[in-house]
């Protein structure tokens, strides 16, 4: 047998007093799908950013197809053989797609014939994995999952034979996704090796030979992918048994709290990004939008959160929502009894560089509890933080952290913290765990299953049909705008909804539910 | 009547613009590199100073550039260490270098030449003169192309043509050459050209020196080719003026000649007339004296468009994890 691709032995790195890695081996097999898996903040990111010399490891070695190594810096890294894809992307954006791929490997101080020389490689590169893209595009005229190609590409350039993919599929569609594994099959059967860090148990049970896992800095087990399970590898990563599914007790809906009626939006570009949306959430129901990223849920959310302006009818408890001028804001929409937790938390749910106090009173500053005649009572406001952060086991449980300084799920949170506790008669749900550890998103479940038994409505969106599958009440799938159908989850299955999602609506099935007939006849009718 | 006119304001348009482009490109290489540098007119100032000073201490106008050059490039270190080294805020050691060099230049003067904080005013050999082009004489009867090329392209100094030629080479250098891809890379994505294994630092530590070499070649022409000697704060807002020129340029070469002809027509407008006439009324000299300065905040506010900078300009580069 040939030497192991990666081999590392007795790897730590600590950060002053945080021990990110602790004394980790792990060998990976050439020609082989590496997987590496845990929980955010389990160590994933640190070891990877050690093989390509970000970081310089405290202790252990690296061998290399059996030699030993030393990677100070990314150069050394590419000279070995090693290319990564980040998960966020290292792109210059105005540049074309060869620019980025010769950046840093011009083999020459002039442009022109790197160009030529890279323009004619790039064509072998991308019929050889079939990874098709025009050389003279600009990056930020690509889509993501064409970007995260020119990453790919950019590391084949360089001649690595050992891929780094960090959190791949985190920003890409279901569709994007799986073509993106066909493309690590394609690179597997051209014997590169791949390491793919995920914290999604469904991707490494489809695509890798040899999963790792990893947990609070330790490399706790490498198994083969065909010997284990899904259940078997969320425990070993959290250490306890996991609910994949949510226990959550039928529900039972009550009159109606929100209706929304003939909702339109037309963006900036005047495009119609909402085509005529109609839709209802009842008291004590949760509401799963489902759809591929980009078919009108966020607009919708961004709607009714009072973000953007729209035209159409939406009521709440009864009374109509101004969609535009005066009254339509954010804050009015708060007084009325709807909690938000937007889709992007880093952009639109925090500031990043304030204290997770002041998180946890946004959008809710006005409030008389919060306030001291005309000042600000902030010490009521860090005791009310304190006592969020207790009760949603927000950690480190330190009000003066800066939000920058939590975890992605410890960040998120924060944010439901924040908009469960005003106990909203409707609450706004977009990607509630987007990049959120396994242990988390049982807890946030919990939570907003918890607020629906208070007989509160929930419209819930999220692009993992996992999630709307496991916590809906009902399932509503939005495709180009308009609502493609709706299910009940005991209904219908993954391959169904997929069908909606991608806009066919005959799905050869027929749902009697009084509902849902009503709203397909009201949408299907209108579609070309 | 007319035509002389319009002769006598082109020439010295272009000689008002010299400083102007030589700045302005000085600019383009640093915030194409992502440090933001509104310390230009004080790198002017020095240059200016310590060209003038060497000069009229020595007689000679080339080591007196050599002097403005220097100077201009240590100040531009300083702003490196501070910004790039330190991660220091970016505009805080802009206004430091301006400030240090109004201050420092007028305090040596007086202390070195006893003149009002003035150098000496230079003559001969002492200062940059005009070089007449190939053909100027022969060519200046020509109607129209003749005393064009005589008295508006030819007659200027040696840093004139410097900084026309610096636009080219601007732009070959930028467009063309390995140095100029990750040159505008690390300006708008510090993080791909690190993990391209290029090393962040140097690369902009490079932009910024190349801005200090400039902003001396400015300086040494305000106070040995324009005017003959330093005089207090003679940069009189150039470097400010060069920045705005920066921004309408939208940090290209190319657009940077055309804006910074177009601000310097301006100063070669109010400098030949006291008063425009427009028949109906008179537009009075405070007014046009103060016409470029007024046009500059004009263009700046409405008719720049969406002028997108380099993304990555005044932000420090962290390695993130």
């Amino acid at each position: 047998m040939s030497a192991p691709a990666i081999e590392l032995r007795g790897i730590s790195k600590s950060f002053g007093p945080v021990r990110a890695n602790r004394d980790i081996s792990i060998t990976v097999r050439p020609g082989t799908i590496h997987g590496i898996i845990g929980e955010n903040g389990a160590g994933k990111s640190t070891l990877m950013s050690i093989l390509y010399g970000f970081y310089t490891a405290d202790a252990g070695e690296i061998r290399i197809h059996g030699n030993r190594a030393e990677i100070p810096d990314s150069q050394a890294a590419i000279r070995a053989g090693i290319g990564m894809v980040f998960q966020h992307f290292k792109l210059v954006q105005n540049f074309t797609v060869l620019e980025n791929i010769v950046l840093g490997a011009e083999g020459g101080r002039f442009l022109s014939t790197s160009l030529e020389k890279a323009r004619r490689l790039l064509k072998r590169l991308s019929d050889e994995y079939e990874l098709h893209v025009n050389p003279d595009a600009r990056i930020e005229d690509l889509g993501v999952g064409m970007q995260q190609r020119v990453e790919i590409l950019k590391a084949l350039y360089r001649q690595a034979d050992i891929l780094i993919l960090d959190e791949p599929t985190g920003v890409l569609t279901p569709s994007e996704a799986d073509h993106l594994f066909r493309i690590l099959q394609g690179l597997k059967r051209e014997g590169k090796t791949v390491i793919l860090i995920t914290h999604k148990l469904r991707e490494i049970m489809d695509v890798t030979d040899t999963v790792s896992v990893m947990r609070r800095g330790e490399m706790t087990a490498t198994v083969d992918t065909a010997s284990t399970s899904a259940p078997e590898l969320a425990e070993l990563m959290v250490g306890r048994k996991v609910l994949l599914r949510v226990d959550k007790a039928p529900a039972r809906p009550g009159d109606k709290v929100l209706e929304v009626d003939d909702l339109r939006v037309v963006d900036g570009a005047g495009v119609e990004r909402l085509r005529g949306v109609s839709l209802s959430v009842r008291r004590g129901e949760i509401l799963g939008l489902a759809g591929v990223a980009g078919n009108g849920q966020s607009d919708l959310l961004e709607v009714l959160g009072g973000m953007r302006a729209g035209t159409g009818r939406v009521t709440v408890n009864g009374t109509a929502l101004a969609l535009s001028g005066s009254g339509s804001d954010a804050r009015t929409r708060r007084r009325r009894g709807i909690g938000h937790v937007p889709e992007d938390r880093q952009r639109e749910g925090l500031v990043m560089d304030f204290h997770a106090w002041e998180n946890v009173g946004f959008g809710y500053h006005n409030d008389r509890r919060y306030a001291r005649g005309l000042l600000m009572d902030n010490a009521a406001l860090r005791a009310d933080a304190a006592a969020k952060i207790a009760k949603f086991d927000i950690r480190p449980a330190d009000p003066w952290q800066t939000a920058r300084n939590f975890s992605g799920g410890n960040q998120q949170k924060i944010v439901i913290a924040r908009e469960l506790e005003r106990e909203p008669d409707l609450l706004l749900v977009g990607q509630p765990t987007r990049g959120v550890d396994i242990g988390a998103i049982e807890f946030i479940h919990e939570q907003i299953v918890a607020l629906r038994d208070q007989g509160k409505a929930i419209l819930l969106v999220s692009v993992e049909l996992d999630e709307i599958m496991a916590l809906s009440d009902r399932i509503a799938v939005m495709f180009d705008g308009r609502i493609m159908g709706e299910r009940l989850p005991a209904e219908t299955d993954e391959r169904e909804l997929g069908l909606l999602m991608a806009g066919i609506a005959d799905t050869g099935r027929d749902h009697p539910v009084g509902e849902v007939e009503a709203n397909l006849a009201g949408t299907a009718g209108k579609r070309e | 009547m007319i035509f002389p006119d319009a002769i006598q304001i082109a020439d010295s348009t272009i000689r008002l613009a010299t400083p102007l482009l030589l700045a302005c490109l000085a600019g383009l290489f640093s915030e194409r590199s992502g440090v933001f540098d509104i310390g230009l007119e004080g790198k002017m100032l020095v240059a200016a100073f310590f060209s003038a000073a060497v000069a009229a201490v020595t007689g000679s106008v080339w080591l007196g550039l050599g002097a403005g050059v220097a100077a201009a490039m240590a100040f531009a270190l300083i702003h490196a260490v501070a910004s790039i080294t330190f991660r220091g805020d970016q505009l805080i050691s802009g206004v430091a270098i301006n400030f240090l060099a109004a201050g420092m230049t007028v305090l040596i003067a007086q202390d070195w030449f006893e003149q009002g904080s003035r150098t000496p005013a230079l003559t001969g050999a002492a200062r940059f003169a005009p070089i007449r082009l190939p053909g100027a004489d022969a060519l200046s009867e020509v109607p129209l192309i003749g005393p064009f090329y005589a008295d508006v392209l030819s007659g200027h100094t040696i840093l004139v043509y410097a900084g026309l030629l610096a636009v080219p080479a601007t732009w070959y250098i930028l467009f063309r050459t390995r140095f100029g891809l990750r040159l505008r890379a690390v300006g708008e994505n510090p993080a791909a050209v690190d993990t391209a294994g290029i090393s962040v630092a140097r690369l902009r530590f490079s932009a910024v020196l190349i801005c200090g070499l400039l902003c001396g070649l400015a300086g040494a022409y305000l106070a040995t080719g324009l005017a003959a000697g330093f005089t207090k704060d003679m940069t009189a807002g150039r470097g400010f003026i060069a920045l705005a020129a920066l921004i309408f340029a939208k940090w290209r070469p190319w657009y940077a000649l055309g804006s910074c002809l177009l601000f310097g027509f301006l100063q070669a407008v109010s400098n030949r007339y006291s008063t425009i006439d427009l028949g109906l009324f008179e537009i009075p000299n405070a007014f046009v004296l103060a016409l470029p300065y007024i046009l500059t905040v004009v263009i700046l506010a409405g008719f720049v468009g969406r002028a997108v900078p380099p993304r990555a300009g005044g932000e420090p580069y962290v390695k993130e994890r």
